[in-house]
């Protein structure tokens, strides 16, 4: 192990690692807006756009990142359609992570019984009011658990970027067993950066889900 | 312009190289899942023991497989492995041993959850009504499991196909791989060639996963009570 050469190109690392949180930051705010808006469509029965969610849902949770990602990237410029590296991974990491955020908030907005819809109706909230005060807040309650798996997968699934050109922790790490030969720091760095970004995110979820859950049965 | 694209596909056997690379990413799907089913089996009874010592090393085991990204394991196992050990090992034996553990974590995680997931009184009705400590296990106890396992280990199977697109990467020969040669012999004749290519192999994996996830989702419904 050649510690002098783990010091000298931790920097690299960390740009890329930095690179990584911020395409999956943006990448997972747009999945839970994509899912929030899907699954309210899908909650209210909004006819032909009902089906049009569920064909999406369908057709991105059945084909890999990997492949969508391609055709994003090598696939639609032959319609002169051309998205940026960085766009493309968020948009990418966006379709993905959109169907797998409204299958998570549709299961919450399902556990909500129509009678507390009901009760929020006779005292004459409106429709958008029961939304907000009624079945959000428990809805959102009950798919924290959900949304935490998915936050840890999204992020796992970035490290598919460097197809797209773009310089992540893997394109770092190929790059300099490319170069150095350096096989086992290059790895090992490539598995710290990695546990240093995913562990507190899944210390964090598996410390909410209690809490919730403690919530869930009123104790 | 555009029909020059789609031509590509039926061209000569290009079609058909495109099933054979996708063929590769599923035959490594199917063994990885065979495999990862029989010894997950195994390793969920272990989770379940008590002992501390058999809980803290499954328990590393799981979180470590599960946290990192399965990239990063085919990386570890294609380059790290080999040069820790001075093997070669070709790029479809790492993905398959990649998927292999990945897929026993998963599957053993899922084993376990169904096993305790059954409540000690069946057990007990079981011995009750006078059955044998076989036919409790054979009429009440292994029923319940399977319909509780099969429909997630059905899911677990489709989430390996998708997974399985990355070896790529690890620079097997298999359906992006193919398409990518496929675009790149037919560059001057169909410049547009890439998005056909693409999207097909975008269908081919829908056409692949959609019927199995169905089939899990189906199953699931049927056996929730």
């Amino acid at each position: 192990m050649d510690f002098d050469f783990i010091a000298e190109y931790t920097p690299m690392y960390v740009t890329a690692a930095a690179l990584t949180l911020r395409i999956a930051f943006w990448g997972i705010i747009f999945s839970l807006v994509t899912g929030l808006v899907c699954s309210l469509i899908q909650y209210y029965k909004i006819p032909a756009l009902k089906q049009l969610i569920s064909g999406y849902i369908e057709l991105s949770r059945n084909t890999p990142l990997l492949v969508q990602l391609f055709f994003l990237y090598f696939g639609l410029p032959k319609l002169g359609i051309i998205i940026s590296s960085e766009g493309c991974a968020i948009l990418g990491l966006s379709f993905l992570g959109g169907s797998y955020m409204a299958e998570a908030f549709r299961s919450g907005l399902e556990s909500v019984e129509k009678s507390q819809v009901e009760a929020g109706l006779s005292i004459g909230l409106k429709h958008g009011q029961i939304i907000r005060y009624i079945v959000l807040p428990q809805a959102i309650s009950v798919s924290v658990p959900a949304f935490c798996a998915n936050i840890i997968f999204l992020i796992k699934e970035t490290s598919v970027f460097s197809v797209v050109a773009l310089a992540d922790l893997m394109y770092v790490a190929k790059d300099l067993i490319g170069l150095y030969y350096k096989t086992d720091e290059a790895l090992l760095m490539l598995v710290l950066s990695y546990l240093v970004i995913l562990l507190p995110v899944s210390i964090i979820a598996s410390l909410l889900e209690r809490r919730l859950r403690y919530a869930g049965f009123g104790n | 312009m555009q029909d020059l694209g789609i031509r590509v596909l039926f061209e000569g056997s290009n079609f058909l190289r495109l099933l054979g690379g996708l063929w590769i990413t599923v035959k490594i799907a199917l063994i990885s899942v065979a495999i990862s089913f029989v010894l997950g089996i195994f390793l969920g009874i272990i989770m379940t023991f008590k002992n501390p010592v058999t809980k803290a090393i499954t328990r590393l085991y799981l979180e470590f497989v599960r946290i990192m990204p399965q990239l990063v394991l085919l990386f570890l196992v294609y380059f790290g492995l080999t040069r820790a050990f001075n093997i070669n090992l070709s790029g479809q034996l790492s993905a398959i041993i990649v998927f292999v553990v990945w897929g026993t974590a998963e599957m053993g995680d899922l084993v376990r959850s169904a096993l305790i997931s059954i409540s000690k009184h069946q057990y007990e009705s079981g011995t009750a009504l006078g059955l044998t400590n076989l036919q409790v296990y054979r009429y009440i106890i292994i029923p319940q499991t399977v319909r509780r396992l099969l429909p997630l280990s059905i899911n677990l199977m489709t989430r390996m196909v998708k997974t399985t697109s990355l070896i790529v990467l690890i620079g097997v020969v298999e359906v992006l791989k193919v398409g990518q040669q496929i675009i790149e012999a037919n560059r001057y004749t169909a410049p547009s060639g890439a998005l056909w290519i693409y999207g097909t192999i975008f269908l081919l994996y829908f056409i692949v996963c959609f019927p199995i996830s169905r089939l899990a989702g189906r199953l699931e419904k049927r056996w929730m009570n």
